[in-house]
């Protein structure tokens, strides 16, 4: 690699260097001033994270990196941003509840940036080996997150349960990624393609493809790769599980469309069966196991699991509209979920701490009315019922499945949607029908800030979701 | 006048009303003042501004009016708007059931006031959007939104077992609506639009029609309600406040009916025709089935709940009848039901504030000490029977000879129906209102207050104007109507000939 190259490469990758640099940069100062640095990392921490996205928004730069192996377009750069804005609210919601939760140690916005460099790459990864690298930065990081309260049982449980069934995932996911290079000779993402394109494909290709899928699946948590999801949300302290429930999702979502829609192209009907399959067994199991949940955060999780499933409807089309449609319901899904995340932040008493039950709830119109509308909107928006953004949000993906002619897919999906929007409803029964029992202490400010703006976007989208839409639009024909 | 948007105007005009109620505080009796002052204010403004758009209204004109178009989302849907003859009357109908809706509430809403209000004038926003829109995925957000205000409406201010009552409403509603939705989507893949007026001439294949117009029934058919899929009106009816019920009666089954008009009957011709027989069946079972229900209840919100029903079996029935008599009936019997029933529950409401039960047997001989209440009652009783000379029997009289054209059989089952209404309201008005007054309890009861006048008188005068002078209604609805069944008929004719020729 001659010198030029190497430093059109670094160029492109300066929003990824900026975090690897600055993220030892951190453990550096960590280390030397000890545990009472925990609130000046945090804050670099945010500080980086604002600067590798100003980067990516004000210096254009697009092209391929490392020979190939690192891409930089507009799909990259939408959902890098997207995932940026995910990590730097979740790390902002940490700051009032560190010492609580025991999360009040320099490692954890380390292991936050850590993460959020692997997203990064993984969003950008056009190449098998790439991919997995970056896939194993950002799980390591986050199995070490989801156990960083070690004296508590649960939050224990959830990082080993969590890196035992994250390990196997991977496991399947570079057996599956060996296959596909035995079968076609290549690791990057193009170059598979043009193999595939070219030649019949064979049986081996089709199980790599399967096991490759089947890891992905763990990582978005589709069914049947779920079961880890409701324990480690419930299990992991709440900060961290805003974080979980955001960027890492979209990072495997975007993963996801790039591997199905470039490499595996010329076997699309291959994998959209798999993908039909995972889409409608997450969104059926993401509404109904949802029924019987009491813990805000395991109803979180399966109702993450059911949006999973709608996402998956538009990559099942397969078309740009499809595409379109998972980058705006990504988009859409982080802002509801960090907006209720927030909400579930603010769920603290003075007597017993943080509560999370949904009876929890009871009263909430009356004893704090702003928050109790901002919940009411983004439970509105998850269910799906319109003028809200989370209407939007399934409607492009659901035009994208009719477009396709996937219509049994599509009645399956909007029929689960209503079973779904029973226990959303149940949230807003609780705040609105039920008496009041006791007050929660007062919200800090990050976090009103957070769930209100949050319901400004899902109330506000139809106005200026002509915009996003647009954006998206531009990211999706990177593909086309 | 002209380039005033004015449909814009009456629709987000509520909204102004919500911005000043957010300023106001409800823990003090002044502000609970303001806030009645304020709601009552907004929605009489919004009822006189679109006064504004009947005035402006051109009889003579079948197609869209006041029309306004601009781009939203970016991705082919847009914000047009516009009224034609068949939904201008219902925006009328529903700005002006509003203002009684507020005084209703005057004084029976202890807690919360201000969210009451708040979640009233979005559900007007909403139901005047829905009949203005002429953009089908626009016309689905004001459509479903209106579950949300409605949802929280039943919930926080209804009766004993409201959450049942919510829960079923807003689940039923959603159930039929979602197909819709996708059947929203594959008229835009198969028109690549989802403007209205293009979707009006656009011809969609017979099989298509077929699955298009079975999905846009899941949804209205729920709405309406038809039978079987009526059960959620009573509990909904029974457990919503009084000015909730009103609204739920009013308009919110309208919405149905309209829907039909709007996007079955003239988009999916071919289809509307092969599935008459079937709603025929649907509507006759719904009058007779239901007004035999009506008949047994105890509860006198329930038993209106049952006879809405069953007057919506004329609507449906006159909608697909497919000729003019039929079509005019059902505009015209849904706006007297709309006001009928309206007044009938908030008849109810008057009672019910006084001694707090709807039994029917809890009451008895009240013509003794509220004569001005019973006068009332009656003219409405009336009008729900079909009595001629109130609003009630232009429509259920129209539409019978509208299906009489159409079927026979159906005109005759249908017109038992009136015999059953009349059987089961007067029974109601005898047992409420007449006898000897010996309840202990209804003794002390004070004849309608002003407030009650002013809520009661003017839909009086109404219910028998219209009686006795249809034209106004039908003068601003003649127009479209022709030009909605002259299209229906050559699309079926135009069928009916390729048919031929292939033979």
């Amino acid at each position: 690699m001659t010198a030029e190259l190497l430093l059109a490469s670094l160029h492109i990758t300066t929003p990824e260097l900026i975090l690897a640099v600055g993220a030892m940069a951190l453990l550096m100062i960590g280390v030397f001033s000890g545990e009472r640095s925990a609130g000046t990392v945090t804050g670099l921490a945010v500080a980086l994270l604002i600067a590798a996205g100003l980067w990516l928004i004000m210096v254009p730069s697009e092209g391929e990196a490392f020979g190939g192996a690192f891409l930089s377009d507009p799909f990259a750069k939408f959902m890098k941003v997207i995932a940026l804005i995910g990590s730097i609210v979740a790390m902002v919601m940490t700051v009032g509840h560190a010492r609580s939760e025991q999360i009040d140690r320099f490692e954890f916005p380390v292991l936050l940036v850590l993460a959020t460099l692997g997203i990064m790459l993984m969003i950008s990864a056009n190449d098998l080996i790439s991919l997995y690298l970056a896939l194993e930065l950002q799980s390591l990081a986050l199995y070490v997150v989801a156990a960083i309260n070690r004296d508590n049982l649960r939050s224990t449980e959830a990082g080993l349960k969590y890196f035992v069934l994250g390990a196997l995932s991977s496991g399947m996911m570079l057996y599956g990624m060996s296959l596909v290079y035995g079968f076609t000779g290549h690791t990057g993402f193009d170059e598979i393609a043009r193999v595939l394109s070219a030649e019949t494909r064979s049986l081996g290709l089709v199980f790599g493809l399967v096991f490759v899928l089947a890891g992905i699946a763990f990582k978005i948590s589709a069914v049947p790769f779920h079961m880890w999801t409701p324990d480690v949300y419930e299990g992991a302290p709440t900060p961290v599980t805003a974080f979980f429930s955001a960027a890492p999702k979209i990072a495997a979502m975007a993963m996801l469309t790039r591997i199905v829609i470039t490499a595996f192209e010329p076997v699309m009907s291959d994998w959209q069966q798999v993908i039909v399959f995972i889409s409608i067994a997450s969104m059926l199991l993401g509404s109904f196991a949802a029924i019987g949940q009491r813990n805000m955060k395991r109803l979180m999780a399966y109702s993450s699991i059911g949006h999973m499933g709608y996402a998956l409807v538009g990559l099942a089309a397969g078309t740009q509209a499809g595409v379109t449609g998972v980058i705006l319901y990504m988009t859409v899904y982080m802002v509801m979920t960090l907006g209720t995340f927030a909400v579930i932040m603010a769920m603290r008493r003075k007597e017993d701490g943080n509560v999370e039950n949904i009876d929890d709830l009871a009263g909430l119109s009356t004893t704090n009315p702003f928050m109790a509308v901002a919940l009411t909107a983004l439970m509105f928006s998850l269910a799906g019922i319109p003028p809200l953004a989370g209407f939007f949000a399934k409607y492009f993906v659901f035009a994208a499945a009719i477009e396709a002619k996937l219509y049994a897919l599509a009645i399956i999906g909007v029929l689960s949607s209503v079973v779904g929007a029973y226990y959303y409803l149940r949230l807003i029964k609780v705040m609105w029908f039920d008496p009041a029992t006791a007050e929660f202490t007062r919200v800090p400010g990050e976090l009103r800030l957070v769930f209100g703006l949050a319901c400004f976007f899902v109330c506000a989208y139809v106005f200026f979701g002509g915009m996003i839409g647009t954006a998206a639009e531009v990211a999706a024909a990177t593909f086309f | 006048m002209t380039d005033w948007p004015i449909l814009t105007t009456v629709t987000f005009m509520p909204l102004v009303g919500v911005a000043l109620l957010l300023l106001t505080q409800d823990d003090t009796a002044h502000g609970r003042r303001n806030i009645l002052n304020v709601s009552l204010l907004t929605t009489i403004i919004t009822f006189i501004v679109s006064l504004f758009i009947w005035i402006g209204f051109d009889n003579s004109n079948p197609g869209f009016q006041m029309v306004e178009k601009h781009d939203w989302l970016n991705s082919g849907i847009a914000y047009h708007v516009g009224v034609d003859g068949i939904s201008m009357l219902f925006v009328i109908l529903s700005t002006f059931l509003m203002p009684f809706c507020v005084l209703a509430s005057w004084n029976t809403i202890e807690k919360q006031l201000k969210s009451y209000m708040i979640a009233f004038l979005i559900l007007e926003t909403m139901m005047i959007g829905v009949f203005v829109s002429l953009d089908i995925v626009l016309f689905y957000v004001f459509f479903e939104a209106g579950l949300i205000p409605m949802f929280i409406i039943i919930g926080v201010w209804g009766g004993k077992e409201r959450v049942y009552a919510s829960y079923k409403f807003f689940l039923y509603t959603l159930l039929g609506s979602v197909l819709m939705l996708l059947a929203i989507m594959a008229m835009y893949w198969q028109a690549g639009t989802t403007d209205i007026t293009e979707l009006l001439k656009f011809n969609f294949p017979a099989h298509m029609q077929t699955w298009l117009w079975l999905a846009f029934f899941a949804s209205f058919a729920v709405k309406m309600p038809m039978w079987p899929v009526h059960t959620w009106l009573p509990d909904a009816h029974v457990q919503a406040p009084t000015a909730g019920s009103v609204i739920l009666a009013g308009i919110l089954l309208k919405l149905g009916g309209y829907g039909f008009l709007r996007f079955s009957l003239p988009m999916f011709p071919l289809a509307s025709d092969f599935f008459a027989p079937m709603v025929f069946a649907l509507s006759v079972i719904a009058i007779i089935y239901t007004s035999l229900v009506a008949m047994m209840q105890d509860d006198i919100k329930k038993l209106i709940a049952y006879s809405s029903v069953a007057h919506m079996g004329y609507v449906t029935m006159g909608i697909f009848a497919a000729n003019v008599q039929g079509v005019q009936g059902s505009i015209f019997q849904m706006l007297s039901h709309g006001i009928v029933s309206g007044a009938l529950f908030l008849c109810v409401g008057v009672i019910y504030d006084r001694t707090h039960t709807r039994e029917i047997s809890a009451y008895g001989g009240l013509v003794n000490n509220m004569p001005k209440y019973a006068v009332a009652f009656m003219v409405f009783t009336m009008a729900n029977v079909g009595l001629p000379g109130t609003s009630g029997f232009i429509g259920e009289f129209l539409t019978l000879i509208g299906v009489f054209r159409a079927n026979t059989w159906v005109a005759l089952f249908a017109a038992t129906g009136v015999i059953l209404s009349a059987a089961y309201a007067l029974w109601l008005y005898r047992r409420v209102i007449f006898g000897a007054l010996e309840k202990e309890s209804l003794k002390a009861l004070l004849d309608l207050s002003t407030r009650e006048k002013a809520i009661l008188y003017p839909m009086v005068i109404l219910t028998i104007f219209f009686g006795v002078y249809p034209a106004p209604v039908f003068d601003a609805t003649a127009a479209s109507v022709d030009l909605l069944l002259n299209n229906y008929s050559a699309a079926l004719k135009a069928a009916q000939d390729v048919a031929l020729s292939v033979q």
